[in-house]
């Protein structure tokens, strides 16, 4: 914005980013779901709108609001202002649990295809996103698929106990039915091969199908050692149904904590997680830590696996090694072993990550890989090197999550519409903006402004004592309409942006003086890092812009807003005796593949 | 005025004063005056002032009479002792309430049309008595609350929105005020807060009569083209004289007094008064002086801000009277009610 010693340029609003920016938790997710006009859609009941709305960017939005790993939620403002997050992913699920039949609003496949055909290698989030967006528009596509259901990693890796199968189903069916040919137990074994089928583009959404091994004294013995992934995989198909009595889980992510929750209900009755490193540097989101944890899960820090225990071929246990860390600033700067232990268990579950492996692709086909054996993907076109190979998902550039996956899916399409269409890949059509004022009188605007100092609704859980009969049983019940009742009106309605029309503005200080959080300031104009030391607070922030306006009418002082506390509550708006603020509702347009089709249809 | 509380939620970096109060606990109600008003703007900076000043809010009485203005003291320190009086006789009510209990801090908030047409007695008085208090004119031209008629302190040739020029002379409660023996005089602007604050500040500290006549435009009926009492004019016509910082007591004093620009006045309880000249030729301790380069500029439609009058000699109403430390209501009844008999002895001795 500035560099260094100069004033600060007048803000663009003018850029869709500005305000895009200003909405934290759109920004942040990587899908860019309108979330706060999904809450007030569930706020007016309209659950079947907030369902669609949700389905737009993110696709699969039943899933999502049980699963996702909610990006938005550490980005939203209310954690800044009240230290805890909208409900954001848990409103999600609101809207899948209480829509009605939505099946007439779910996008069609016409009749007249338009002749391109387009091979999906691995029916996981990714693939079913380019299915979902390419059908409509008359493409033809084929998904092979290894296992004998669709879903990946959604249904292999993610326990039934978080993310019920009809859910599932039902999401990948509104896609399927589109007329996809999903060809189930059927693995791609060469690129080679699939190539020579002539499709005209082949997405590769085959995931990041490998556990890594931890290879330590004992590992090639016996059969009690397990590949996280690989036993969720097990498990979800039925041909795992037991587990030891004593578990130990080795690692402390995500999959870690789906494995010790997996064993609680397989019989295991003394879960460890074993974590190398003390709290604060687990890899594991905190509400999956604090559900484990629910569920009587010890997790043991500073314990650095060494080697497996055997009697007579029999896993028996394992060593750790007791770990000390001198941490300074949240960083390690030295580590010590400082004792062994052995812990006896039945089982061990490693769960240390998982990576993109692809022995089936030919290296002579033009398909790069680079020095750690991955793809070359490119960042905005999803394309590989070689032309109309594409990749996405955790196959693109190894494991992220479902709602990357789903995004990266969105632009594979696009790219893959622009390859069919002989158009430049690199072709992108900018996002467009809309601005709406939502004054509809004195002192009445259209979103409800007055703010809610409710606290987080609590997620309510089956009760422990019955939450282990079946593996099936989710955890979760679910928002009551009083706990969403309440939740939807503890977002700040950040997309409602406060929009000021410098010349209209007297400087009576009539805002300055009202806003709760101190956001505004009039002063002189100067450099970023002096002005954000002499507003009403200062702005630490550094990630959170300063609006800063042209020069003022009366004085030349410039108006600066501090976005990152800003409620959105509208008084400065309602105490502006010219209307120089106005709260105006602020839409982006993120182009998707349906419009650069509709684009070419206008233009032709 | 708004239609929804104002929200709860709190700057997490927002300073909280010696008494653990942030600025946000000397708030009062949410303003019903018209959004834009130059009143709310001082209400902020009295909610400022007193949150920097580490005054506990139960500490201070705040007072008023009629009008747009006397509305405000609901707006700022709700934790406070209040009084809306009769049209123009807050100082009377102050007089009462200061003689009993002499240790707490008064503000009076009244505007032109209470204090200088209704009320011009009552204000004249309280000047003259040097009674020890804030007294804040919030001077916009008109009676707002009946539609913007020109009030007393409205420029001659000052244009209303509808209808005929002023032609009747202002009074200035500024130059009333010197000439009346006030002790601590300023005018300031609502939409200078840089000056303002540090003004209620001292004038709280000052231990006698502090007047602050504020111009504070009113968006409503007199901030058009025209009017001598809107935005723009007075950021076209302020001259300030004298700029005043603020220094509680010890704290260190930082400023080069060597240019001979900037004086140190030392007020009762410890704090001090730095003045800096903005205009080197000012004296804020010459009544005649102050009083002539007020109506010099006047004449030429200027509006002189800043500390205008200064004397922190000047025996205040208790002084003169030679009362009792004490609040009354501390004084054993058979002190402050000695009986018939001690009546009579008394009204012997005036025989």
């Amino acid at each position: 914005m500035s560099n260094g010693c100069s004033p600060m340029e007048p803000t663009d609003t003018s850029n869709p980013d500005y305000f895009h920016k200003v909405v934290d938790c759109q920004w942040a997710c990587p899908a860019h779901t309108n979330v706060p006009e999904y809450i007030r859609l569930i706020a007016q009941g309209r659950y079947d709108d907030a369902y669609m709305l949700n389905r737009q960017s993110n696709v699969f939005p039943g899933i999502l609001g049980r699963v996702c790993d909610r990006p938005c939620e550490p980005a939203c403002r209310r954690t800044r202002v009240d230290g805890k997050a909208v409900a954001i992913c848990r409103l999600k699920r609101v809207a899948a649990d209480h829509r009605s039949d939505v099946s007439d609003r779910l996008p069609r496949a016409p009749e007249k295809k338009n002749g391109k055909r387009i091979a999906c290698i691995g029916a996981g989030c990714a693939s079913l996103t380019v299915a979902n967006d390419l059908m409509p528009l008359g493409y033809e596509i084929t998904i092979f698929e290894r296992f004998k259901q669709p879903g990946g990693l959604m249904r292999t890796n993610i326990p039934a106990f978080r993310l019920p199968v009809p859910v599932l189903d039902e999401e990948i069916e509104a896609i399927v039915d589109m007329g996809v040919d999903l060809r189930l137990g059927h693995e791609i074994t060469s690129m080679k091969a699939l190539l020579d089928e002539g499709f005209d583009a082949v997405f590769v959404g085959s995931g990041a199908p490998r556990g890594k091994e931890l290879n330590l004294p004992g590992r090639d013995q016996g059969e009690r050692i397990h590949i996280g992934i690989d036993w969720l995989e097990s498990v979800a198909f039925k041909h795992i149904d037991a587990i030891g009595k004593k578990v130990l889980i080795i690692g402390v992510g995500n999959t870690a904590m789906d494995c010790c929750r997996t064993a609680l209900r397989l019989g295991a009755d003394d879960v460890k997680v074993m974590a190398r490193k003390p709290r604060g540097f687990f890899k594991a989101s905190d509400w999956e830590l604090e559900d484990a944890e629910e569920e009587n899960v010890e997790i043991v820090i500073n314990h650095s696996p060494a080697a497996f225990l055997h009697d007579n071929g029999t896993l028996v246990g394992m060593r750790f090694d007791v770990m000390e860390y001198d941490i300074d600033n949240g960083r390690i700067t030295e580590t010590r072993k400082v004792d062994t232990v052995d812990l006896p268990c039945d089982d061990v579950i490693l769960a240390i990550g998982q990576e993109n492996a692809f022995p089936w692709i030919e290296r002579d086909l033009d398909i790069e890989f680079d020095q750690w054996d991955v793809p070359v993907v490119d960042r905005t076109t999803f394309q590989s090197t070689r032309p109309g190979v594409f990749f996405g998902g955790d196959a693109a550039f190894g494991p992220e999550n479902i709602i990357w996956a789903v995004e990266h899916g969105h632009q594979a399409a696009i790219s893959i519409h622009q390859y069919c269409q002989s158009e430049a890949l690199t072709d992108r059509l900018p996002p467009t903006m809309n601005l709406s004022s939502t004054k509809m009188g004195l002192h009445e605007w259209s979103y409800a402004n007055d703010y809610s100092s409710a606290t987080r609704q609590q997620m309510r859980h089956v009760d422990l004592d019955r939450r282990f009969d079946e593996l099936e049983i989710e955890v979760e019940l679910g928002f009551s309409r009083e706990d969403f009742k309440a939740e939807v009106q503890r977002c700040l309605n950040c997309d409602v942006q406060t929009v000021f029309d410098t010349k209209l503005c007297i400087e009576c200080d009539a805002c300055i003086d009202i806003c709760p959080t101190d956001c505004l300031t009039i002063t002189k104009n100067g450099p970023e890092s002096d002005l954000r030391n002499r507003l009403s607070a200062p702005a630490h922030t550094p990630g959170q812009d300063l609006f800063v306006s042209d020069g003022l009418p009366q004085t030349g002082r410039v108006m600066v807003k501090d976005e990152d506390l800003c409620v959105h509550c509208g008084l400065c708006a309602e105490r502006c005796p010219t209307a120089a603020w106005d709260m105006q509702q602020f839409t982006i347009n993120l182009k998707h593949v349906d419009q650069y089709a509709a684009d070419k249809g206008a233009s032709a | 005025m708004s239609h929804i509380a104002k929200p709860a939620a709190r700057h997490p970096g927002q300073p909280v004063n010696k008494l653990g109060f942030s600025e946000r606990d000397y708030e009062g109600g949410m303003s019903t005056l018209c959004a834009g008003c130059g009143h709310d703007s001082i209400t902020a900076a009295l909610v400022k002032a007193f949150f920097e000043l580490d005054i506990e809010p139960h500490r201070v009485a705040k007072l008023s009479g009629i009008g747009c203005s006397s509305k405000t003291p609901a707006y700022f320190l709700s934790a406070s002792h209040g009084f809306n009086s009769v049209h123009g006789r807050m100082p009377s009510v102050v007089t009462g309430a200061n003689a009993a209990e002499r240790s707490m801090a008064y503000v009076g908030v009244s505007g032109d049309g209470d204090s200088l047409s209704i009320g011009i007695g009552q204000f004249a008085h309280a000047v003259r008595r040097n009674l020890n208090m804030l007294y804040i004119i919030e001077n916009n031209g008109v009676y707002g609350l009946t539609k913007g008629q020109f009030s007393a302190s409205a420029d001659l040739g000052s244009k209303p929105k509808k209808g005929a020029p002023n032609q009747l002379s202002p009074i200035d409660p500024v130059n009333m005020a010197i000439s009346m023996g006030a002790s601590f005089v300023a005018r300031s602007f609502s939409g200078d807060k840089d000056q303002l604050v540090p003004l209620i500040k001292a004038g709280i500290r000052h231990d006698g009569f502090a007047l602050i006549d504020v111009i504070s435009p009113c968006v409503t009926f007199n901030d058009h083209d025209g009017s001598t009492k809107s935005y723009q004019y007075t950021r076209d016509n302020i001259v300030e004289t004298i700029h005043t910082d603020f220094v509680p007591p010890r704290q260190e004093i930082t400023v080069d007094f060597a240019s001979g620009e900037v004086t140190s006045v030392r007020l009762h309880d410890g704090s001090h008064m730095l003045l800096k000249k903005v205009d080197k030729a000012y004296n804020a301790d010459d009544r005649a002086a102050a009083i002539s380069y007020i109506q010099h500029h006047q004449a030429e439609g200027r509006v002189v801000t800043g500390l205008l009058y200064f004397d922190g000699a000047e025996p205040e109403f208790h002084q003169v009277s030679g009362t009792c430390q004490e609040p009354l209501r501390d004084l054993p009844h058979n002190e402050l009610c000695p009986g018939s008999e001690a009546l009579a002895k008394l009204m012997k001795g005036y025989r």
